[in-house]
């Protein structure tokens, strides 16, 4: 084998691991929005104050606050507790693949996770308050797999 | 598989409706239309702004008697004999000739400010008047008419009890997919006299009936307070039922109307509660640290059914309405909810959702002979029909990659799976509830 067919391969097999690596790299970009089927991205993601996204997100059927969500909140505990006057309505949401008066106990149950750990980082129960939206205000009105993930989702919102 | 017999024993039993299978073969009947003399033609014209009511009703009934999936109403166009004629003495040749196995006359006369209807039902293979009935009643009320003599008809015929008397609650839809605009509505359940209960301007769900249909109890987002509330459909009225500290949701009357059952919310967990209408007692039912909701009492009062995720996962359980002997009785693969008894009691109607799609069927109250009527992207909330043979539900359509397309719609299927519907309405509707029959 002569210098040059190295080359030559060497050369082919870096090509080819350019275009396998521009592959994944596509493929990474349509579905980097989603972990497992939570969703990671910021399209719909508003803020209570510089760094404080105002919303998390949930699993399938999940009411479990992921590694995330854990931090979301944190973030949201440590800007309630230097503004005290503030109160806040955790607004509860579930994806449209449910039926509708399971769903309202899903969305209940979710925004009381965000809500007790909230309170677990010091913030009172008595400027939380908690309502259900169920399937009734998805923020995303596809019908496919990351718009429900964007649904599912537990949102603080001021409340005066 | 049962046959029902419908003629006197003496006569041979040429007319029967089979109404426990998909009928491929509906009966076709002729319903000519009734006949009106010309001063009654006037008045009515006056009144109703129809040219001719008698034509009118007879339409109502075809209509009703097509839907039904039972009955072939024949084309008009071929009827040979006079209205007035044929309800005196129908040429039963004449309508052998068409085919037609029955045949529905009858008359409408303006008297003294009413309507006054008589009609009658012929067997023409035999030659035979089957049932004849008159009633009065005021002009305005002349499509529930047509529904009365539909009823009559099918419940002759089939040998069960008709349900064209009737009403649907729903909740009314209309705008963005993420801004939904929703109303309380009334229609008649062939669609028509569609009334709008509220105005829109809180979030509304779940409508349902009270068993004189009078009342309906409901959630209302009243104040962003999401609580069952109940309205008196005569008066308007509105009040919050009980007074609890959370999310009230997933209201239903007891079978005697006296209660209502729902599910409350509170930290996290939803379970089942009643509350008695006349001394406003709250009694709690299910205490479970997961979510129970959906309840539906069977018609005796004895049992209710719910869906539970205490097992993991959304099933159906039944339990006693005391909230003792909890059963789970959904086992099948996927996950099962909405549970609605059987106005007959036999049955118990869900939704299930399985690998992505959705499913109305229904299973015996212990769980077995589980049966999927009909599968598609979206649908769930099955309602029954007061005779326990048609379940209405609602069905929603999958967006396209923009998010466009979105649209909710009634429809209704046979409990055979067969007979499947688009119940039409005027704007885009969810969440409806049959009434019971208005006449009885």
């Amino acid at each position: 084998m002569n210098l040059s067919n190295v080359l030559k391969n060497g050369f082919l097999i870096i090509v080819a691991s350019l275009v396998l690596t521009a592959c994944a790299t596509q493929k990474k970009a349509s579905t980097g929005q989603m972990q497992g089927d939570v969703y990671t991205g910021t399209d719909t993601v508003e803020y209570l104050a510089s760094g404080v996204p105002d919303r998390v997100f949930f699993a399938t059927n999940e009411t479990v606050l992921t590694t995330a969500s854990r931090e979301t909140l944190r973030k949201q505990a440590t800007w309630l507790r230097k503004n005290s006057s503030i109160n806040v309505v955790l607004e509860g949401h579930a994806d449209e693949r449910g039926t509708r008066e399971y769903n309202l106990a899903l969305g209940e149950r979710r925004a009381n996770s965000a809500k007790d750990y909230l309170m677990t980082y010091g913030i009172s129960s008595d400027r939380i308050s908690v309502l259900s939206y169920g399937k009734e205000r998805p923020v995303d009105s596809g019908s496919n797999p990351l718009a429900w993930s964007k649904n599912r989702r537990s949102v603080t919102v001021k409340a005066n | 598989m049962l046959l029902l017999f419908l003629l006197p024993s003496k006569s041979f039993a040429l007319i029967e409706v089979d109404i426990t299978r998909g009928n491929l073969s509906p009966l076709p009947i002729a319903v000519s239309p009734l006949a009106i003399d010309e001063k009654s033609k006037e008045n009515f014209n006056r009144i109703l702004t129809k040219e001719n009511i008698g034509s009118e009703i007879s339409i109502v009934v075809e209509n009703n008697l097509k839907k039904s999936g039972l009955f072939n109403p024949l084309n008009k166009d071929a009827f040979l004999q006079k209205p007035e004629i044929a309800n005196l003495k129908p040429r039963f040749e004449d309508w052998n000739l068409i085919k037609a196995q029955a045949l529905v006359t009858g008359k409408v006369t303006f008297v003294d400010e009413k309507l006054r209807v008589e009609f009658r039902l012929w067997d023409v293979l035999a030659g035979k008047e089957m049932m004849a009935l008159a009633f009065t009643t005021t002009p305005s009320n002349w499509r529930r008419v047509g529904h009365i003599i539909t009823d009559k008809v099918y419940e002759r015929l089939t040998g069960e009890k008709g349900y064209f008397d009737t009403r649907i609650i729903y909740v009314a839809e209309e705008g963005l997919k993420t801004k939904r605009i929703k109303k309380l509505a009334i229609m008649d359940q062939d669609g028509f006299n569609n009334k709008f209960l509220t105005l829109g301007n809180e979030l509304v769900l779940t409508p349902r009936f009270n068993p004189t249909n009078q009342m309906v109890t409901y959630l209302s987002y009243f104040r962003n307070l999401p609580r069952v509330y109940l309205l008196d459909i005569e008066t308007g009225m509105q009040e919050v039922v009980g007074d609890f500290p959370g999310m009230t949701f997933a209201p239903r009357f007891s079978p005697d109307g006296k209660k209502i059952i729902m599910s409350f919310a509170e930290d996290g967990n939803s379970d089942i509660y009643t509350m008695d209408l006349e001394n406003r007692i709250v009694e709690r039912i299910t205490n479970h640290p997961s979510i129970d909701t959906s309840p539906s009492y069977s018609p005796d009062g004895k049992y209710i059914c719910f869906n539970s995720d205490r097992g993991g996962y959304q099933q159906i359980y039944v339990m006693k309405s005391s909230g003792k002997n909890v059963k789970r009785i959904s086992f099948g693969n996927g996950l099962y909810g909405t549970p609605v008894w059987s106005p007959r009691g036999d049955l118990i109607a869900f939704t299930k959702l399985h690998k992505g799609k959705f499913y109305i069927g229904v299973m015996r109250t212990d769980g077995s002979g589980e049966r999927l009527l009909t599968e598609n992207f979206y649908q769930e909330a099955p309602s029954w029909s007061p005779n326990g043979r048609v379940l209405i539900f609602y069905r929603e359509t999958k967006t396209n990659s923009k998010g466009e397309g979105f649209s909710a719609k009634l429809w209704s299927i046979d409990l055979t799976g067969y007979n499947e519907r688009l119940v039409e309405t005027e704007t885009d509707a969810s969440d409806p509830s049959w009434s019971s029959l208005l006449s009885n």
